[in-house]
């Protein structure tokens, strides 16, 4: 038999590959930034100096930069090769059904995963020109120990209703593109046991719903208690 | 029970089609859904219209043949049947049914409910098979041990019939099923080994220049495929791809 293939490039099973490594890798990311969010229940100058510190730190760090640039091609990749899934994706059906029951064989978050990912894309646009604009390339004051002082923009930021809104209904939306992608990744790159899917799956499921809520909590935390008048 | 039908009509493979409504008496409720339209049909060419036409053979849901997408589901309602172990016993009197034919690009309509489906074909040829000797000195299978539970889950995978029940019923027209049934049944037993890289890969690359879609793990096609292939498959072949992708020399 002559082979051919496209093998890790341009084939439907490795445009699925990259969807779920950079998807992955973007589990791990959330992870690392939701334990930098945690710093913010601790409010008052103490909570306001560490965290700017934390702040600096993260921006300066060599491995920090390089797994941000990973970050930044993972978000990138994941983007660019889930639009030419979707686009293939419909394609495959130019006639659509006149009725069809989705719903008898299927979770709605795994029919909406170009929405969601779309909705959580509109959000890092405006989650980045928030914070990470303004803290590379924005006018911060500096705290009294000389740091960049991002607190005060990011608690600022949150007592205005409509960005915290804005925000619980974006990490709402990434909730539910976790609730399926999360697990689904470990399928597409071929992992499937009978003794580890359903901890894989249960896990992931789990992580998919706390990961976000953990990030609502810091959010609306700061929305109630507004640490920032308190300064 | 009287009935009214929602049919997709298409002339041709070209031609435009649409939704025409038949209301039809007189159903029983033991006829099965491929004998409730040879009723409807007879019906029709009494009345000088020109009969519904649908695909259909072995009738026991062994063949593959029959399809239909019935009330926005592959094989109608019901889990583990193909549309002719459908019966309207499923479906009340004064039902509004909608008949479809299966959607997919590398599908198409070759008249009213009857789809080209050959693009399957073209996948098996690709790598869905074993090369043997056959000049009178073929080895028995038996001869060779394999451990049961992989018997059994190749058998498992052996069982797919090619219907196209997933393809329709995915989201994204996706053949991922199918082809990784097909792969599986081989990547299972020794008897598969010598070809398994070329197979998985070959296969793979043919089933994406038919136009089908990709794999969103939906899980919707195992829910409703007739002879309940497992998603494990896909997730073999796509751990097989991988490795061969990884290791095969071209």
């Amino acid at each position: 038999m002559a082979t051919t293939s496209k093998g890790l490039f341009g084939s439907s099973l490795a445009r699925k590959y990259w969807m779920a490594a950079t998807g992955l890798f973007l589990c791990t990311f959330l992870v690392g930034h939701l334990l930098g969010n945690l710093q913010l229940f601790v409010t008052g100058e103490e909570g306001k100096l560490a965290f700017n510190e934390y702040g600096h730190f993260m921006t300066t760090f060599p491995v920090v930069k390089i797994l941000s640039y990973v970050t930044y091609i993972s978000i990138l990749l994941h983007t660019v090769d889930g639009i030419m899934l979707a686009r293939q994706n419909r394609a495959a059906r130019p006639v659509k059904y006149v009725k069809e029951n989705q719903a008898a064989n299927s979770s709605w978050a795994s029919r909406k995963m170009a929405l969601l990912g779309i909705l959580t894309l509109f959000f890092i646009v405006v989650h980045m020109k928030s914070f990470w604009y303004e803290m590379h390339y924005g006018t911060l004051g500096m705290d009294a120990n000389g740091n960049k002082d991002l607190w005060t923009l990011t608690v600022t930021a949150f007592e205005q209703w409509w960005y915290t809104a804005f925000y619980v209904l974006a990490l709402t939306g990434l909730a539910f593109h976790l609730s399926h992608g999360a697990s689904s990744a470990f399928q597409s790159l071929g992992v499937n046991h009978p003794k580890y899917t359903p901890l894989i799956n249960k896990t992931m499921t789990a992580f998919a719903w706390l990961i976000p809520a953990g990030f609502i909590a810091v959010a609306v935390f700061l929305f109630v208690v507004q640490p920032g008048q308190a300064l | 029970m009287d009935l009214t039908l929602k049919i997709w009509r298409q002339a041709g493979p070209e031609a435009k089609g649409e939704m025409k409504t038949y209301p039809i008496s007189g159903v029983e409720e033991d006829m099965s859904f491929l004998e409730m339209l040879d009723f409807l049909n007879e019906q029709l060419i009494e009345q000088g219209i020109e009969p519904v036409v649908f695909d259909h053979d072995c009738r026991e849901g062994i063949c593959g043949m029959c399809s239909l997408f019935i009330n926005g589901e592959a094989h109608g309602p019901g889990r583990k049947i193909t549309t002719c172990q459908l019966h309207m016993r499923e479906f009340k009197s004064g039902d509004t049914i909608y008949i479809e034919p299966f959607r997919a690009k590398a599908f198409p309509i070759i008249k009213d409910l009857m789809v080209d489906r050959s693009a399957f074909d073209r996948i098996q040829r690709a790598g869905g098979f074993i090369s043997v000797n056959t000049s009178g000195n073929t080895i028995d299978a038996n001869a060779i041990p394999v451990p049961k539970e992989n018997a059994d889950k190749a058998f498992d995978a052996a069982t797919c019939i090619g219907c196209g029940a997933c393809v329709a019923t995915c989201k994204n027209s996706s053949a991922m099923l199918f082809a990784s049934a097909k792969i599986s049944q081989f990547s299972l037993l020794p008897q598969g080994q010598p070809e398994a890289k070329e197979r998985v890969l070959n296969m793979v690359h043919q089933m994406d220049l038919e136009g089908f879609g990709n794999c969103t793990n939906t899980g919707a096609c195992e829910v409703e495929c007739p002879k309940g292939i497992s998603l494990e498959n896909i997730a073999r072949m796509n751990r097989d791809y991988l490795f061969a992708s990884l290791s095969s020399n071209k």
